[in-house]
Parts: C-alpha cells; structure tokens; sequence
C-alpha cells in the first residue's frame, strides 16, 4: 500500500503547496502559536483553499488561546471555502507566553487534557448541530429552515459551556479531518495520530498504542532525510508520513473529491440526526 | 466621488430567498462571483455582517429567514485569492473575541490581501449572544464601548509593530505585535457611545441614515465630534447602508419594490413577526384576516432574539392597542410598521440623480448597499446604475490604487 504523504509548510509559500499538490501530497500542515510572527495559519490556509484543488489544508490552531465556537466556526468555513478538503491539528500551547495573550496561565497537565478533549469535542457536536438537509427552501410554508434540523448542543465541559448552534452549515466532509500528536493524551478523538518517534522500535510500539485506542490513521512526522532510511520498512507500520520539508518524492495523488476520500475516511455520522 | 460598498449580511428577512434564481447565499461559487461582479463595478468593498447565535423566536430557530453564514475573516482571506482590488471588510465583535487574536487575523488579512483589510467595529452585550463562548453576558451594557475602545487601541498598538501590555478591568493582554497591517475600521453603532467610538477610532462608518435630511445632520454631528477628538472633519467616510430597486421605467421599478417588499413580508412572516409581541402561537391566524381577538401574554419582549428593533423593548402593550385602532391585516400592519430599508427605487438615470444630490451637499460619501436579490441585486447595480453614476462624474471610472485606504481616500 501507498504511504500518504502530508507536509508541514513552514514558512513556505504558496508555490510550495501546489508544487505539494502536483506531487501527489494529501495535504499540507501549517504551523503556527499563539501570537506568532507570521500571518495566522487559519487565513493562509483558506487563501490557499483557492489557489489549489486537491490538496488537503490543515492549520495549527490552538485550543488554549481561542473560543471554541469560533474555532469550529473557522474550520467550517475553511471546509465550505475549499469545498471539503479541511483538516485541523490540534494544537495546545500550553506556555505562560500563549496563554498571556489572552489573559490567561498555563492549565496542570490534567485540566490541559480536558481542555483538549472538551475542544475537540464540542467542535465535532457543533460541526453536526445543522443537519446535511436544514435547508428546505420550501416556498409553500414559507419556511427556508427545517427548525427541527438544526440543534443546540448545550455542551458542558470542565471550563466553559456552549449553547450552540453554530451559525455555518454542516461542512461538506460532515467534519474536517482532525490531527493531532499522540502526546495529547486524546488519541480516542482523532482521525489521524501524528507520532514523532527516535527509532523504529519506538514507531511501531506507539502506532500499535494509538490504534489500540481506535484513531483510524497513523501518520509519522519524520525528517525527509530520516523518510528515506526508513522508507522500505514503513509499509504495513503507518498510514502516511508527514515531513518537515518536501524531497524530491513523488507519487500519484490520491483519488476522491475531499479530503475524507483521498485519505479513506468515512464521512461522519450526525451526531443529533437521530435525536428527531 | 461616491464611494459603493455592498453589504452582505447573510441572516434577515432582507434577502428574498424565494426567486426562482435564488443562489445560495452560503455557497463558496457565490461568494466568489458576487465579489468578482462588484470589482468589476468598481466598488470600494465587500462586507460580511456577524451574529454569533442562530436568531431564534419562541425557543425556535427561527426557520422563515435565510441563515447561516461564515467565519468572516476565513470567507474574506479566500476571496482574497480570487481578487485583486475590492476592499474585505469583516463584522467582527469585540465583546467576544480576544483582542490579541482578532488583531493577528485581521492583520493576517490585510497582509494576505495586499492591504484591503477592513474591520467594521461592534460590541454585543446580550447573555443569550454569550451562551456560545467562554466569557458570556460578562459585559455590562453601559461598559461595550469603552471595551471596544481599549480594544481598538490595543489592536491598532499591535498592527504599528508594538508589543502590548495592558490589564485593566476589561481586558486583558500581553502580546507581540503582529504582522505590519492597517485594517480601516469602521463602526457602524448610531447610539451616543457608538458615535463617540467612530469619532474616536473610525476611518468609516456605516450609519442607518438614509434619509436625505437625517444624513446631512447626521454628517453634521459625527464632524462636530471628530473636530471634538482632533481629528479633521472629514477624516471619516460616511457610507449609510441603503437599498436599490432598479427598474427600465418608474412604474417598474415601484412595481418590483411591491414584489419585493410582500415576499419579504410573506404570510408566515407577518404572524411570526406579531408572535413575537403577543409571545403566543398565533399560527391559527389569517395573515390577511384581522388582528388577533386574543390578548398577548405578560411581559417585555427580548429583541436580541428575533428580528424587532431595540426601540421596541419596552411600551408593548400601548404599541398593540395603537395598532388595533388602524384596522389593518395582519400583513398589512406589518408591512406599514416594518422599516423601509431605505430603499432608493426608480430607474438607474433617476437614482443617479438622486445620488448626485446627495454628493453634492456632502450628506454622504457614498452607499452600502443591501442586496434583496442574489445575484439580481448585485448584477443590476453594477450593469446598470454604475454606467450612469460614471457619466454623471460622481463615480471613479477605474481603480487608481490596489488598497482600501486608497479607494476610500484615506490616508
């Protein structure tokens, strides 16, 4: 079976996602923190929605320095503006320098993976809180709406609670695709686990723990040059690799018209669809 | 010079959803051949409107409107890629919002954008709002703007390339700066504290005054107040937001404005509208019969939920018997008491006439405009009443630079 391929762009510029895309990556992470230096990675990557066509677009955003209303809000939009190739790594800055940004100070690692938890979570409730088919248009009641297909969510997690819905749609892919490291400790809420790991052995044993806790794909983030020595013996270990900077790979891209195709991924059950 | 901005709110009985040509209002295609149809008329900008909870009446979503919408900033960066002129202007909440995180967005549009970042101002205070975040129906209402100001203060530090530090009652941050960036602000808020904000802080504001004598004093009084701050009486653009209803002679156009104004006040949104006042299911009624026979329940109504104006907060049963003595229908009274929309109608060469009155006593600098029809609205407009603002000089003929401080003037 074919590795997929995601990269992290960095600093890289547009001509690098395409050039990405043209070599048959599934899709391209965008680093960021909390008040960093650059442009927002949430802003890049739904300008880059319109300047490519196939390719995946995940930026980092950071559970502990936004609302997660307006975080789920982003990550629909992104969904809607590239007509189904979002995706998101989770990201948990978890430093006195993020967290002072907003106000705050750093979480114990406890309230941290309950924050993480409570984010992914409550996203995935409001990606499902319009149902596929809210929108009726039916001009003989009148009604634009199907009341009874878009719902609260009234979540309630250990630090904030959210009424819902939301105010975009549901997303083409249902839900964007969601990343994130193993080290999270919330492996159960993803859909794919990116393990950095030293040596093989360490590769293989946390690819086995991750699939023990049902995330569907397994990606290893790897150094290009680290990619090449190990390339032969990744087969039947992990999903996909995901590299810091692209090499000179290339493969067929993978098929389907989101991102949830190209990776094999089901799109997701709605969550209140059978709650009429 | 007027300058056109189109406004594109994506909730409310504004937009006819029933036309036959009806494009979604939430689709990405149409987002991208709205913008392109108004670069191609040569408009200043493009805004997005904001309301961070789905209106609801009676517990309900209210299902009778369009609704939905998307993350402004993120829609706006994607249109970015498909333009290369129109300012993107983003309705973006400052009671809501983290001030470090809102700055590095907007200054991540205006850098991704070339420079056509706006930023049109707004607080909210209702706790139903703040159900959907972490620090919701905090604010005291009497406190929005004066967040807002510290607010718009630190983000404008943040854009000039300087770290924040501040912590106040209202807020609190500490931040590096971001991106360079110059988002124009604009405030939209018509109250006392609003004006003073637009004094204050804003490039442009985008006031309800429509109407030709209320625009001239409203000109008169927000120049007072910039003059107030030290600012130059003309350092703000004042774009009202108004509608347009074109037709090929007068009888056609006031012909169109009834179609439109019944489908915007159909059946079902005539009793939805008194439902509210009454807050009894009144779905028994005929829209075109008379009155309920019943009297409403107790209590004031809570607007921030539907769609009914602040002013009717209190006095609702006074307001009731007052509409009993009209001897209206249903609809009708609700047609006659619903706002305007101060809507220009007529043909393309009268509006423009019109309009260049308006220029020339200085009552406005231009026009943001509320689409009823999509794309009809937008297609007319740019087709249409553009090649006649042109001919009459009160409209540019190209875009002379490529930001949106340049097309407004702005320094």
């Amino acid at each position: 079976m074919t590795l997929l391929l995601a990269l992290e762009l960095g600093d890289a510029d547009e001509e690098t996602a395409r050039a990405a895309e043209a070599a048959g990556f599934a899709l391209v992470t965008l680093g960021d923190s909390p008040g960093g230096p650059g442009i927002e990675a949430g802003v890049r990557a739904a300008h880059l929605a319109r300047r490519t066509s196939r390719i995946g677009l995940a930026p980092t955003l950071h559970v502990t320095t936004t609302e997660p209303f307006h975080l789920a809000t982003q990550l629909a939009s992104l969904d809607h503006a590239s007509l189904g190739r979002a995706a998101w790594v989770v990201g948990a800055d978890n430093t006195p320098a993020a967290l002072a940004t907003v106000g705050g100070v750093p979480l114990s690692d406890d309230e941290l993976r309950r924050e993480i938890a409570d984010v992914i979570t409550v996203a995935r409730q409001l990606w499902d809180s319009w149902e596929d088919d809210a929108v009726i248009r039916e001009v003989a009641t009148g009604r634009f709406l199907d009341a009874d297909r878009v719902h609260h969510v009234n979540f309630t997690g250990a630090r904030f609670t959210v009424t819902g819905p939301l105010i975009t749609p549901r997303p083409p892919q249902g839900h964007p695709v969601v990343l994130g490291a193993d080290t999270l400790g919330v492996t159960e809420l993803l859909d794919i686990a990116l393990i950095a790991a030293t040596d093989l052995d360490e590769l293989v044993e946390r690819t086995a723990r991750a699939r023990a806790h049902g995330v569907p794909l397994v990606f290893a983030d790897l150094d290009f040059a680290v990619f090449e020595s190990w390339r032969d013996r990744l087969d039947g270990v992990v999903d996909g690799v995901r590299l810091n900077a692209a090499g000179p790979t290339t493969q067929p891209p993978p098929g389907g018209s989101t991102l949830r195709e190209a990776l094999g991924l089901p799109r997701p059950a709605n969550q209140f669809a059978g709650a009429r | 010079m007027l300058h056109l901005g189109l406004f594109f709110t994506g909730v409310g009985s504004q937009l006819v959803w029933t036309a036959d040509d009806f494009a979604s209002h939430t689709h990405i295609d149409t987002f991208v051949k709205t913008v392109k149809t108004l670069e191609r008329g040569l408009f200043d900008a493009f805004f997005l409107g904001e309301g961070l909870r789905v209106r609801e009446n009676r517990g309900r979503v209210y299902d009778l409107d369009v609704a939905g919408r998307p993350d402004a900033i993120t829609e706006l960066a994607a249109l970015a890629a498909e333009t290369t002129h129109i300012g993107l202007v983003a309705t973006q909440n400052t009671t809501y919002n983290f001030p470090a995180d809102l700055a590095r967005r907007l200054a991540s549009l205006d850098a991704i954008s070339g420079g056509r970042a706006g930023w049109n101002v707004v607080t909210t205070d209702n706790a139903w709002t703040g159900e959907n975040f972490r620090y919701g129906g905090w604010l005291p209402h009497d406190r929005r703007y004066e967040r807002a100001g510290e607010f718009v203060a630190a983000a404008k530090e943040l854009w000039a390339g300087h770290a924040v530090d501040r912590h106040t009652d209202l807020l609190a941050v500490k931040a590096p700066p971001t991106v360079p960036a110059r988002p124009v602000i604009f405030q939209a808020g018509d109250s006392p504290g609003g004006r003073d904000l637009a004094a204050r802080h804003a490039d442009a504001v985008f006031s309800a005054n429509t109407d030709f004598d209320k625009a001239l004093a409203y000109a008169a009084d927000l120049r007072s107040r910039l003059v107030a701050y030290g600012r130059r009486p003309d350092a703000v653009r004042i774009l009202p937001g108004a509608s347009v209803v074109l037709g090929d002679t007068p009888a056609e156009a006031a012909e169109k404005a009834v179609w439109i104004q019944r489908e915007q006040i159909n059946g079902p949104r005539a009793i939805a509208f008194l439902e509210q006042y009454w807050n009894k299911d009144l779905s028994g009624y005929d829209p075109d019969g008379p009155l309920p026979d019943i009297e409403p329940a107790e209590g004031e109504l809570d607007p921030s939920r539907g769609t009914i104006s602040i002013e009717h907060r209190t006095g609702k049963l006074e307001r009731i018997a007052g509409w009993r003595k009209l001897g209206l229908s249903i609809r009708d009274l609700v047609i006659h008491v619903s706002p305007r929309h101060n809507a220009f109608v007529g043909t393309p060469g009268q509006i423009a006439d019109e309009w260049a009155r308006y220029d020339e006593a200085g009552a406005v600098d231009g026009f943001n405009l509320l689409p009823q029809l999509l794309p009809g609205t937008i297609e007319d407009v740019v087709d249409k009443l553009v090649p006649e603002l042109q001919e009459r000089g009160i409209y540019r003929t190209s875009y002379e630079g490529t930001t949106l401080r340049s097309h407004l003037g702005l320094p």
